[in-house]
């Protein structure tokens, strides 16, 4: 006796196609709103200003050299004439991520609380890494046509594991005497989670918000090949005409765009973060108090 | 005392705010084999080979009385732990009835039991448990923020709670930046401030500083004293379970062995185990010279220019005639007295301090059986001091000590 699973894929994407295209297109439509506001929202900051906002992100949340970097750095990928391009990744990157939180935390959530759902959704994640990109590449396409909407499906579907992973993690690893004393003062099971376990589990959270950016980053190349844009056309473009010079500025710009998300959002995650600036030191915490 | 009748007429003079009836509580799988297996008179190694359960409780039954202070002692693994946190359903019960107010909680909903938890028990932890994401009053207020109070209302009872802790003044600290003590006040506050009428205390004070320990033991008993509420203690600590326990719950392996106030434990204890804490035929012959050695002696760190006069100014100060000199490792020097110092220092003697050492104060190792050091304690002039086997100072035993000790023997 023998089957074929790839008959069987084949007719069920086409049986997909068929009979839910309205879902389809309604969530084709949404995406698209999302990733076409964002884009239009970041093209329209001029680009000075937008090197000055992420100056300041950096000098606010991570220090004064690094504000130096990004704004050097952010200029030099003007002057390589990619600023729309790295702003069109941008938009994909966020968008995508805020997709994989809006399905990932809750995923996260129900993990912690149920080890049957852990034992479904785990292995889940690990065939959304583990696929190879270009499989769902395809079907994405072929259901959302070309363009950046079929783009952030596909990033989001590799991006979202650390999410869900860390979110389910955080939660698990939360204090058993937190969650006793929530309990013993009378919690519900929502006041626990929204009181007790999630501030507590926020540092392992923003780790996974963190790895979901950079992996949507090295996302963006294979995006490109089914019209998502961005920098990932640029190093295609690099790639296609054997231009070495191209393909290098693309995936420069690239690498810095992953640096600045990553120290910013890597900053997030800290509990506070203060002006640091140079030949100013502030005291940073009083020792600790002490009762004899 | 307050209370000195038997625990077994007890419920005629007062009602019971909690009974406990034959509770059993087995983890595991499949508690009920376990269960099954137990009440057929299995031992606990049985049953852990057969049914992969172990036992936590075994067949408690007991009354907690309104207003008391109720210790539950053990050793680690007798279940007190788990004893504790059946009372609020934290551990959910295998079989038995525990009854609060006349209501079995046991049978109760979820939602009548969260209630429940959030009106009339609270709890405080041996860590503490405060979120470390809210300040102060913010801890303070947790359990009535749970239960719906508004943010004027629980605040002005979580300051007030607060201030019966004398903690006014830290109201917007975070967690990390108060001691040990200081945060088990506002464990305390927290448990406080919804005006319950069950306080479960698990090994609250254990973490502590001895100094701190005792001091928040007084703490306890004055609060108790203001306002009157149940409260069960859990404890290892038989210092402890004397000096605060009304009543005192002995448990060993999961059983409940003895309920009675103290003088009644003290005098007659139910069996050996419960003998070996209190009344041993020859106590010296059980505990070891570490078991009694107190760290109440003056403790001098020697260090790099360290002054004898300095030394000598601490000790007056605090009307000590002696005083032990250890490395900042802890490892100990030896001991000096106010004469040997003074004179030291008048005979301006190069190095005065080392060679204040009194002669023959030599240490004592803590393992040693207490009646083999008899003699030698009660013919020191000094305390005698007791080091462990890395020679690290533990603390001394004078002669008060020892008398006391043997006292409690006989």
């Amino acid at each position: 006796m023998s089957f074929d699973i790839g008959d069987g894929i084949d007719s069920a994407v086409n049986y997909i196609l068929d009979n839910f295209s309205p879902a389809l297109d309604l969530t084709a439509a949404s995406i698209g709103f999302l990733t076409g506001g964002l884009q239009s929202g970041l093209l329209s900051i001029p680009m000075s200003v937008g090197i000055a906002i992420f100056a300041l992100l950096a000098l606010w949340r991570v220090s004064f050299s690094f504000a130096v970097f990004a704004g050097l750095s952010l200029a030099l990928v003007g002057q390589m004439g990619l600023w729309a391009a790295m702003m069109e990744t941008l938009s994909l990157v966020i968008a995508s991520t805020v997709i994989a939180m809006i399905v990932g935390l809750p995923l996260g959530v129900a993990m912690a609380r149920r080890d049957s759902v852990a034992a479904v959704i785990r292995p889940t994640l690990d065939l959304m890494q583990t696929m190879p990109a270009f499989v769902y590449l395809i079907p994405a396409a072929m259901f959302f046509g070309l363009g950046a909407v079929p783009g952030t499906i596909a990033t989001v579907i590799f991006s979202m594991p650390p999410v869900v992973r860390l979110t389910n993690l955080g939660i698990r690893q939360v204090d058993v005497e937190f969650v006793e004393a929530g309990n013993a003062f009378g919690c519900t099971p929502t006041q626990l989670l929204l009181k007790v376990q999630l501030p507590n589990a926020m540092p392992s959270i923003m780790a996974g918000i963190n790895q979901t950016i950079m992996l949507s980053l090295s996302m963006v190349v294979i995006a490109s090949m089914i019209g998502a844009g961005g920098l990932g056309n640029t190093v295609l473009t690099g790639i296609q005409r054997l231009d070495v010079g191209t393909g290098f500025e693309g995936g420069l710009a690239v690498v810095i765009l992953a640096v600045i998300l990553d120290r910013l959002t890597q900053s997030l995650g800290k509990k506070r973060a203060i002006w640091r600036l140079p030949f100013v030191k502030l005291a940073v915490r009083e020792p600790e108090a002490k009762t004899v | 005392m307050a209370f000195t009748t038997e625990h077994e007429n007890g419920s005629s003079e007062r009602s019971p705010k909690i009974r406990l009836k034959n509770v059993y509580k087995i983890f595991g799988d499949y508690p009920e084999d376990g269960l099954k297996l137990l009440r057929s008179g299995k031992g606990k190694a049985d049953i852990h080979r057969e049914t992969g359960c172990s036992i936590g409780v075994t067949n408690a039954s007991f009354d907690i009385k309104t207003g008391e202070i109720f210790v539950i002692m053990g050793l680690s693994g007798s279940g007190k732990s788990t004893l504790l946190r059946l009372l609020n359903r934290l551990i959910e019960p295998t079989s038995g009835s525990i009854e609060i107010d006349g209501q079995d909680i046991t049978t109760m909903s979820r939602k009548a039991l969260i209630e429940l938890r959030r009106r009339d028990i609270s709890m405080v932890f041996q860590s503490f448990a405060l979120l470390p994401n809210r300040n102060v009053v913010n801890n303070a207020a947790f359990g009535l923020e749970v239960a719906g109070v508004g943010e004027v209302e629980r605040k002005a009872k979580a300051m007030a709670a607060l201030k019966a802790v004398g903690l006014e003044g830290y109201s917007e600290s975070r967690p990390d930046e108060l001691s040990g003590g200081m945060k088990q006040r506002v464990g305390l506050a927290r448990a406080l401030a919804g005006e319950p009428s069950i306080l479960l205390m698990d090994e609250a004070f254990s973490a502590l500083d001895p100094l701190i320990r005792t001091e928040m033991q007084d703490e306890l008993v004055r609060l108790q004293s203001e306002r009157s509420r149940t409260i069960v203690f859990v404890s290892h600590d038989l210092d402890e379970a004397m000096r605060i326990g009304d009543r005192i719950c002995i448990m060993q392996n999961g059983n409940v062995v003895q309920v009675g106030t103290p003088d009644e434990i003290v005098g007659s204890p139910a069996n050996d185990y419960i003998r070996s804490f209190f009344r041993n035929v020859d106590v010296s012959q059980v505990f070891k010279a570490g078991d009694v050695a107190r760290r109440n002696q003056i403790t001098i760190i020697e260090r790099q220019g360290v002054s004898a006069a300095a030394a000598l100014e601490q000790m007056k100060s605090r009307d000590r005639e002696f005083a032990i000199i250890v490395g900042r490792d802890m490892k100990y020097h030896g001991m000096v007295s106010q004469a040997s110092l003074m004179e030291k220092i008048r005979s301006k003697a190069e190095d005065p301090y080392r060679k204040a050492f009194l002669a023959d104060a030599a240490p004592i190792l803590a393992s040693e059986q207490l009646s083999g050091v008899l003699g030698q304690v009660a013919a020191s002039a000094w305390p005698v001091p007791v080091v462990d086997d890395q020679h690290r100072y533990i603390g001394a035993i004078s002669k008060s000590v020892l008398l006391e000790t043997l006292d409690r023997a006989n």
